[in-house]
């Protein structure tokens, strides 16, 4: 954030390094950014920490359970689930991440725009995004499947697509809010430009609320992919996505629970310190929230 | 969920269908894998719509358990000459509406399969020239050439007899309230939830049915189909995931049945099918062959299936006198594999495209293949495709080789020419020899039954062993669970539940 | 203010011809032709094919096509669906009721347990409170909505006996079992949805609580529930209504996975077997009455903002 007239803080220290110490001072924001970081870094060193080639089977192990050789056990072609979890962070990580970021570059910006500018601007954003919101994701993503192929990103398009309405909507309404307030009609009385406006006022107002709709929407997008996978988009098998191993364990919910329960719960563990360390950003960055 | 079959339309259906008899014979749920398509004989598609039919419509002939021919509306058959079919009718049944099924009715059956607009029965009865009146109770039947498959085809929905008066009345919305001869009749039908039959009592072999009313529910899922049967709301299931089987199998309020079918899994090559097909998996047989060395079937079937189904060679299912015995699968020999490839002089890992349909199970078997075949030197790679996608890339020959399974006919020629023949329309590979040509067509038309295994083992010698058109993978199971109250139920390999002596203890 | 009402309903139709002007142009770029796939195994007589394609116009361009629809439209006809032959809007009556049921009791119990889940966490920030709210609200948005739906089925259906598996039975048959037969998937999307609310409420509301007039308030010696309640929480409301009516049109367009696991007939369940069976009317058909839902939702939203902050009103 600039250091402008509604954030003038009556203090010497830099907002970044303020914003620092306000993050740092909270402790589970702390731990969910440790936790966080430490599945990006399993992801990243997964060649080296994985007991096993995820994708190696042997027919003499199938739907093991847990033992001291695999630790999370067997899937249904023998292969290890701990290291099939270590490796499908990448995929998991990177469908939930990066989708959801597009989802916010998307949606963010037009939503902005529909709250402040009003008028026709704000009914036909509104219109298309309600037309956006009524298009089965299923009919996306085969026709998406079917034109730009089967891989990975073009998942992550389909789920960024379907869902930056959300983030239209939530900008707009926020946006809307915000535009009402004292402040930002002093400032527009006092002759800002309405690009300055929506940066400095509005921006900061709406941060909290996108940030927790973006840790959310990333449990939602790690298993969205799962569900495109099958339809042609997503990580393709043999390789793992936390999603597609869900899916697989599907069918062997009450003879093999240990493949259902393991990419479960790292999707909880991930989600879980994703929104801890967005609870942590929000209270760092709000300019608002102080005396913590 | 007995509240639900207590409804008031079904109230009053009950009363009308007197209610005398109603209170002695209990009512049968059955649990279908999903939900038929229309339920008009002509215009129908799915496997799960004939399961329906086989309550609600009785058909010229049947089958028995060694896919022998056996009359059902029909009392009998006789060729007077290679063209000529005579069959005499049952006397005295009566259609769903109490008109009477009669030649007329059969006639007018059979011309609406062969000339229906959007007919899918057209194709199977396509020999058909005539059909004569001969009187009440006998029909002559006139084809443009002999054909030995035609018989068969009246075993399922080519031989269901329709009431004329109410399909003449109800034109293309037939299927909305179909009017047949079956043992029952049709109560109502709420799309995605159930189709509900009741008893006919005039049913002309009224005395071997024991229910009073039958409701079929489609349930998508098999875990939460299969726990419809635990609690008891459902009495019968399809079967569709093998990993299911030990599950009931320890339960012992629950019955399982399973019985060799008449289908088949297996891997379509694109030899000539477009672009696609100018691959060396696509135009050199060795590789195909190393392809089929490196499987070890056995070991895939125990792997995904629970080792249920069988592992097979050819198109021909072994519950048919047609099998051809000497045609068996090849032990796994990766070196032999190696070797081929080697000859071939292609570039190892061979790079192929599998293309296969989205269920979690065909997903499975393709990885493990995929690791099999990976340790002769191929690097498979698995193109999952939503099942209508890949129906259409194999149409256009989008795809290197596509595994894909067929439900399987009573008739070995439903399951062979539509598939090797050059004109077949589900020759997806394109796959052309006029040899195998000739001979499968010398099989529609001889009727000698050793002759005809003869001509089929020939061109499978040349289609499957020589050119390796297809590779032919496994039969299904039919896997049908029940309560184990439930008794007398005889599966056939076509997988149809037939109620005919069916009770519930 | 009628007059903006009567606008923004007015709003529908544009919506409605964009919509389905993006359906159709989806639509052809989804691989398969329809009358293959409805052949399925049956496909084996190009006659046959061929006369399925002059029947359901398939053989005209896509513009014909989207014409012959748009004007049976304007005469309140939604066509039939290609694979069983009966009437879309038949087939949407039919479905309708079950979806408004299932959604609505859905809705009901995400809020009921988000937004107050949301307050506590907020009030009682950093303390047990909140993160008993915040693990539970998190584990319910992380847990795929299979697994909940079979466990449950498992357990209060085959172990209990207490719920029967699956099925639906309409209000208007029987109450009991119709509330019997929709509990168990209602509260597998509700709690799914549950977490989205208390997330919300929780971080709206600690921005609330944070903000001058709610100290002022304080200052003025004003108990805290009263500035909870009345101070605070209102403020919050913004955009946990937005979250509110996506997430109701969501769940009143169908849920998919839910309604597949226990056999519901709702719209999820039609509109994917529609798809995967290329029955496009019925797709049509489903897209329409679903943008008319969000169209009405996000009316509601525009509503409820003005209810909540009078000013907006002047916007």
């Amino acid at each position: 954030m600039s250091a402008t007239a509604a954030s003038a803080v009556p203090r010497a220290e830099s907002p970044g390094r303020r914003a620092l110490r306000r993050f740092l001072r909270h402790r589970l924001a702390v731990a969910g950014l440790v936790v966080v970081l430490a599945f990006v870094l399993a992801a990243a060193l997964a060649p080296w920490i994985a007991p096993f080639d995820p994708v190696a089977t042997s027919w003499s192990r199938i739907r093991k359970p847990p033992s001291e050789l695999h630790l999370f056990g067997t899937d249904e072609n023998g292969r290890d689930v701990l290291s099939r979890v270590l490796w499908g962070a990448r995929a998991s990580l990177l469908a939930g991440g990066l989708s959801v970021t597009a989802a916010l570059t998307l949606g963010v910006p037009f939503g902005l725009l529909a709250g402040l500018a009003g008028g026709w601007v704000d009914t036909f954003i509104s219109r298309v995004t309600d037309a956006m919101l009524s298009v089965p994701f299923l009919i996306l993503a085969i026709a998406l499947a079917a034109f730009l192929g089967p891989a990975l990103e073009n998942a992550m398009l389909a789920i960024a697509i379907s869902a930056s309405p959300i983030f239209v909507r939530l900008a707009r309404g926020m946006a809307m809010e915000a535009k009402s307030t004292e402040w930002v009609e002093a400032a527009r009385a006092l002759g800002n430009p309405p690009w300055r406006i929506a940066l400095a006022h509005v921006l900061p107002n709406i941060v909290p609320p996108l940030l927790v709709q973006a840790t959310l929407a990333i449990a939602e997008a790690i298993i969205a992919e799962a569900s495109l996978s099958f339809l042609g988009l997503g990580q393709q098998p043999p390789n793992p996505s936390w999603g597609s191993m869900l899916n697989a364990a599907q069918r062997f919910l009450t003879q093999a629970p240990w493949m259902a329960i393991y990419p479960g719960l790292a999707i909880f563990l991930v989600v879980l310190a994703i929104n801890l360390l967005g609870d942590g950003l929000r209270d760092a960055l709000d300019p608002r929230a102080r005396g913590r | 969920m007995t509240a639900r079959l207590l409804a008031p339309l079904a109230v009053a259906a009950a009363l009308l269908a007197g209610a005398a008899h109603a209170q002695d014979r209990p009512n049968l749920r059955i649990g279908l894998r999903e939900d038929p398509d229309i339920m008009d004989p002509t215009l129908a598609r799915s496997f799960v719509g004939r399961i329906v039919f086989a309550s609600l419509c009785d058909k010229l002939f049947d089958i028995n358990d060694k896919l022998e021919i056996v009359p059902q509306l029909a009392t009998g058959y006789r060729w007077e000459d290679p063209k000529t079919l005579l069959i005499t009718l049952r006397d005295g049944v009566t259609f769903h509406d109490g008109e009477r099924m009669d030649a007329e009715a059969v006639r007018y059956s059979l011309l609406r399969h062969l000339t229906m607009q959007g007919s899918f029965r057209r194709g199977e009865i396509t020999d058909l020239e005539t059909v004569e009146v001969v009187d009440p109770t006998t029909v002559r039947l006139r084809l443009k050439q002999p054909s030995s498959p035609f018989l068969s085809q009246l075993t399922d929905r080519s031989g269901m007899i329709v009431s004329p008066k109410a399909a003449e009345a109800a034109g293309r919305d037939f299927g909305a309230r179909p009017v047949c001869a079956g043992p029952f009749r049709f109560v109502e039908r709420i799309a995605q939830d159930r189709i509900v039959l009741e008893r006919f009592p005039a049913y002309w072999n009224a005395a071997s049915i024991h229910f009073n009313r039958v409701t079929f529910q489609p349930i998508t899922d098999s875990t939460a189909r299969l726990a419809n049967l635990q609690s008891g709301t459902l009495e019968l299931i399809e079967v569709t995931s093998p990993s299911d089987v030990p599950a009931i199998r320890r339960d012992r309020r629950l019955a399982l049945s399973t019985v060799e079918g008449l289908g088949y899994w297996n891997l379509i090559f694109n030899i000539g099918n477009g672009p696609r097909a100018a691959t060396p998996m696509g135009q050199d047989r060795r590789l195909r062959e190393a392809f089929d060395l490196a499987i070890d079937r056995e070991a895939l079937i125990g792997v995904v299936y629970e080792g249920l189904h069988t592992p097979t060679a050819q198109p021909i299912p072994p519950a048919s006198p047609m099998h051809v015995r000497e045609l068996r699968p090849a032990a796994r020999d990766v070196e032999r594999a190696k070797a081929l490839l080697r000859e071939a002089g292609v570039r190892t890992p061979v790079t192929v495209d599998l293309m296969v349909p989205n269920s979690p199970e065909t997903r499975q078997a393709a990885e493990v293949m995929q690791s099999m075949v990976g340790e002769a030197g191929f690097d498979l790679r698995i193109v999952a495709t939503e099942f209508a996608s890949s129906l259409a890339a194999g149409v256009r020959g989008d795809f290197q080789a596509y595994l894909i399974a067929w439900s399987g006919r009573p008739d070995p020629d439903g399951n062979v020419w539509t598939f090797l023949h050059s004109r077949g329309a589900q020759n997806d590979g394109k796959y052309a020899n006029p040899e195998v040509d000739a001979l499968l067509d010398q099989t529609r038309t001889e009727s000698e039954p050793d002759k005809r295994r003869a001509l089929y083992a020939e061109a499978f010698r040349i289609a499957l062993t020589t050119d390796r058109a297809r590779l032919y993978l496994w039969h299904p199971k039919v896997i049908m669970a029940y309560a184990a109250r439930l008794q007398g139920l005889a599966l056939l390999p076509d997988g149809l539940i037939r109620l005919q002596g069916v009770r519930l203890r | 203010m009628w007059g903006w009402l009567l606008r923004r309903l007015g709003q529908i139709i544009p919506t409605l011809l964009i919509l389905s002007v993006l359906i159709f142009a989806l639509q052809q770029l989804m691989p398969g032709d329809p009358a293959i796939i409805m052949a399925g195994e049956e496909r084996g007589d190009p006659q046959v094919l061929a006369e399925i394609r002059a029947e359901l116009l398939l053989d005209r361009p896509i513009w014909e096509q989207y014409g012959a629809w748009l004007w049976r439209l304007l005469h309140g006809d939604l066509g039939f669906s290609w694979r069983i032959r009966q009437p879309v809007g038949a087939l949407i009556l039919e479905k309708l009721p079950v979806t408004l049921q299932l959604g609505l009791m859905a809705f009901v119990i995400s809020v009921a347990i988000g937004v107050p889940a949301g307050i506590v966490s907020a009030t009682y920030r950093d303390r047990p409170a909140d993160w008993v709210a915040n693990g539970v609200a998190l584990a319910g948005i992380s847990t795929p909505n299979f697994w909940l739906g079979i466990m449950m089925i498992l357990f209060f259906s085959v172990q209990l006996g207490w719920l029967p598996p699956s099925g639906y039975v309409p209000l208007t048959e029987d109450w009991r079992q119709s509330l019997a037969t929709t509990i168990m998937p209602a509260f597998v999307l509700g709690g799914g949805i549950a977490g989205v609310f208390m997330r919300h409420t929780r971080a709206a509301m600690i921005g609330a609580l944070g903000q001058d007039y709610v100290r002022t308030a304080r200052a003025k010696g004003l108990p805290e529930r009263v500035v909870v309640n009345r101070h605070a929480l209102r403020n919050a409301l913004i955009p946990v209504v937005t979250l509110g009516t996506i997430e109701l049109g969501r769940l009143l367009a169908g849920a998919v996975l839910t309604e597949q696991i226990f056999s519901i007939p709702g719209f999820g369940k039609l509109i994917v077997d529609a798809v995967f069976n290329r029955d496009y009317p019925v797709v049509q058909g489903v897209v329409v009455v679903t943008a008319v839902i969000f169209v009405s939702l996000s009316l509601l939203g525009d509503l409820l903002y003005m209810a909540i902050n009078p000013r907006l009103r002047a916007a």
